[in-house]
């Protein structure tokens, strides 16, 4: 049987969500709940793709006021300023800080749309049943669900800001409703990877490990 | 081992182990539904907030920024730079500016735009917030209704800015002087507008300014007003002293143009829109007589012009009738002597009282003009210099009846006509005195002296005279006198007691009469009784 494993669903074995106890289920069993902590059983997320999808698309819509509109309003004594995140980050690199820009575009540009993207192949493959290279999307899974709260870094910024530069009329710093935007984008894509199966992935596969080791 | 299908069913894998099987869709859903409200919302509101794409067109983009710089009307921020790039012609800068949604009042035709910047001129420093905020472009709303996206900006703020009551008047002047656009224009030293503008000439004769009066100061400026410049101090030392005008502090430091009406004239109806006036320099200019009608003349002095300058007055009696409009010098070669021919610049509209004559055509006439002059000349006028200031040594021209004055006329054969001088009265009286003091040379004085001294020998002669006369009265009559002043008084005490009450004479004169009272008695005594015996006499008593 080479190039071929017995799945844990083929063997009637369920894995717990909660305490990753393995548990026998009787095919056609309802409301299994596992034997250890008492949670509910499921061979997969329910409605993985489909909640997947909904918190992608969210993210998708939001991802168009977060980019478009200001982030952070600032009214000082030179004036008044409105930034959204490309504004800055063109500021930062006009202004020599160029690593500084760089962080701030991989942060908070690079990696939401990277993780809205990867996430919306990830969808699509699974929907096809494609076989492509399952260990490549599972490594992609994985990174986007480690690098996901690093694009939180703007949000962070700005609510220091806001909160630290209050000098009334010398200098005050607002949120904008980018901020929030953007925030919404970071969280739902968050959720969009949580709700996503990475079994699914492999489900297509029909036990194979891979096609390449196939 | 039995192998297993290849491929699970999934689905029913779920089906199985799920116990809530959704037959509508999942509550999950709501998620991008609520996203796309919300993301719709924000859409709209951005477009709905989006205004109207204007360009403006500058000189330079000096203080303006893509993106940051602010588009401001009232200090409201109406707008703000896109982008900012050369214009096609190279020769400027256009500013794309997005203005706020309600912004469409700005797009007509004669709407201004202007980089403020930090700016101290015309005695006003504006822009001062600029020095931190950076530059931003002030924006004024035009009245016209015709539309338009394509501004040209101009390079200094307007002074006037729409919705300021008030007038334009255009004034027209020689030079520019220390004015400037911002300048104030003051009524009564109360500031009431500023100059709006400034320009040569096309012909490159004299400079026009536009100023704007604010209201409602505006209805002061009427047909009869006088503008002129009241920069600085105006320091004039003429024959009529030395004279300082100024406006105000604020005007010393920048210029200013004041206006005031011209007195005598009977209220007038307020100016219109954009008349023109003249602008004089000074208050005094602006404030003469209007002098239609000038009559050059030329008087020729031989004395020293020491004092008289180009502008002196020339005057009847001390009233103004014209003024010295040059002064030259000539050198008759045949009599080798210098004169100082000095043109005059006379105004006859000032003589009219003189002339006693109203103007008309007839004062214009050159004959009666002329023949007025001549018969005025004939009876004694004559120009003379006068000094005017003894402080300042100014001095001027003064016309005026010389009744004892060698016969002259006016010479009107000369261009222009020539009037005839006398010396002046210092020139007189230098010449008297010094004919006195040669009088006084040609006196003998050594003789006059001898002769007071010899009187004043034989005075002193008589003086010792009546000195011995005097001591002779002394030792001689004053002891006489006392021995009969001795006398007089024993006869006076004698007197005094012969008259005594207890004098012997008195008492004698009592007795005296008291015998005769006695006497007179008896007598009467008697007549009685030769009344009723008239007989007795011859009979006898019985």
């Amino acid at each position: 049987m080479r190039g071929t494993a017995v799945t844990a669903a083929q063997l009637g074995l369920c894995g717990c969500h909660t305490c990753n106890l393995v548990t026998k289920v009787e095919p056609g069993q309802r409301d299994a709940v596992c034997p250890r902590c008492g949670y509910h059983l499921h061979m997969r997320k329910p409605d993985s793709i489909a909640r997947a999808w909904a918190f992608l698309i969210a993210g998708y819509i939001l991802y168009v006021p977060a980019n478009v509109m200001p982030i952070m309003h600032t009214s000082s004594l030179f004036g008044a300023q409105s930034d959204t995140i490309m504004s800055g980050v063109i500021y930062l690199w006009h202004s020599g800080s160029w690593h500084l820009a760089l962080i701030v575009f991989i942060a908070s540009i690079l990696v939401p749309s990277a993780k809205l993207l990867a996430m919306t192949f990830l969808l699509i493959s699974v929907q096809r049943r494609s076989v492509w290279d399952p260990m490549q999307r599972t490594k992609m899974y994985r990174i986007i669900e480690q690098v996901g709260r690093w694009s939180m870094l703007d949000i962070f910024v700005v609510a220091i800001l806001v909160a630290l530069v209050q000098l009334q009329s010398l200098a005050t710093i607002r949120a904008g409703l980018g901020a929030v935007a953007f925030g919404a984008v970071v969280v739902l894509t968050m959720f969009a990877a949580m709700e996503f199966d990475p079994k699914l992935i492999w489900d297509s596969q029909g036990g194979r490990r891979g096609s390449s080791t196939g | 081992m039995a192998r297993q299908p290849a491929e699970i069913d999934i689905d029913a894998l779920q089906e199985v182990l799920h116990e809530r099987k959704r037959k509508s869709l999942p509550f999950v859903w709501i998620v991008p539904l609520v996203a796309a409200v919300i993301g719709g919302w924000l859409v709209v509101q951005g477009i709905m907030e989006k205004g109207p794409t204007i360009t403006i067109l500058f000189k330079t983009a000096e203080g303006l920024e893509a993106g940051k710089t602010k588009v401001k009307y009232k200090s409201v921020d109406v707008g703000e730079v896109k982008h900012i790039s050369v214009a096609k012609d190279l020769l400027g800068v256009v500013a794309t500016v997005e203005l706020v949604k309600n912004a469409e009042p700005f797009l007509v035709e004669d709407t201004q735009f202007w980089v403020v910047r930090p700016r101290i001129a015309g005695g006003q420093v504006s822009g001062l917030g600029t020095l931190f905020s950076g530059s931003y472009i002030g924006g004024d709303i035009g009245k016209s209704t015709t539309k338009r996206r394509d501004f040209v900006g101009l390079e200094v703020p307007p002074i006037i800015t729409a919705g300021m009551a008030g007038r334009h008047f255009v004034l027209h002047a020689e030079t520019l002087g220390s004015l400037q656009v911002g300048s104030p224009v003051f009524f009564r030293q109360e500031e009431v507008g500023s100059i709006v503008a400034h320009e040569i000439n096309k012909d490159g004769q004299g400079v026009t300014f536009r100023i704007f009066v604010n209201a409602p100061y505006d209805q002061y400026v009427n047909a009869n007003s006088r503008f002129w410049n009241a920069s600085g101090v105006d320091v004039t030392m003429d024959a009529n002293g030395i004279r300082v005008d100024t406006e105000s502090l604020v005007s010393i430091l920048i210029g200013g143009v004041a206006f005031g009406t011209f007195p005598g004239i009977g209220p007038q109806s307020s100016a219109e829109e954009n008349q023109e006036f003249t602008l004089f320099n000074s208050r005094m200019d602006a404030m003469k007589r209007p002098d239609a009608l000038t009559v050059p003349m030329v008087v020729i002095f031989e004395q020293s012009l020491r004092g008289l300058s180009v502008g002196a007055p020339v005057e009847f009696r001390g009233v103004g009738i014209g003024e010295v409009k040059s002064i030259n010098m000539e050198y008759d070669l045949v009599q080798s002597k210098p004169s100082f021919p000095v043109g005059l610049a006379i105004y006859p509209m000032r003589l009219l009282s003189l002339m006693t004559s109203p103007l008309n055509e007839k004062l214009n006439a050159e004959e009666v003009r002329r023949a007025r002059w001549s018969a005025l000349v004939a009876r004694g006028l004559r120009a003379q210099l006068k000094t005017g200031n003894l402080l300042t040594g100014q001095v001027l021209v003064e016309l005026d009846f010389f009744p004892n004055a060698p016969k002259a006329e006016i010479d009107w054969a000369s261009t222009p006509p020539r009037f005839p001088t006398v010396p002046s009265t210092l020139e007189e009286v230098q010449e008297s005195l010094v004919s006195i003091v040669k009088k006084i040379d040609k006196m003998p004085l050594d003789q006059i002296g001898t002769d007071l001294h010899q009187t004043l020998q034989s005075l002193n002669g008589t003086l010792h005279t009546v000195n011995a006369m005097v001591k002779r009265v002394d030792t001689e009559i004053t002891p006489a006198a006392r021995q009969t002043l001795e006398e007089s008084r024993q006869m006076f005490q004698t007197t005094q007691r012969a008259l005594a009450p207890d004098a012997p004479l008195q008492h004698d004169v009592r007795d005296a009469l008291r015998e005769l009272s006695k006497a007179s008695q008896s007598v009467r005594l008697l007549g009685d009784y030769l009344e009723r015996h008239p007989e007795s006499i011859l009979r006898g008593k019985k």
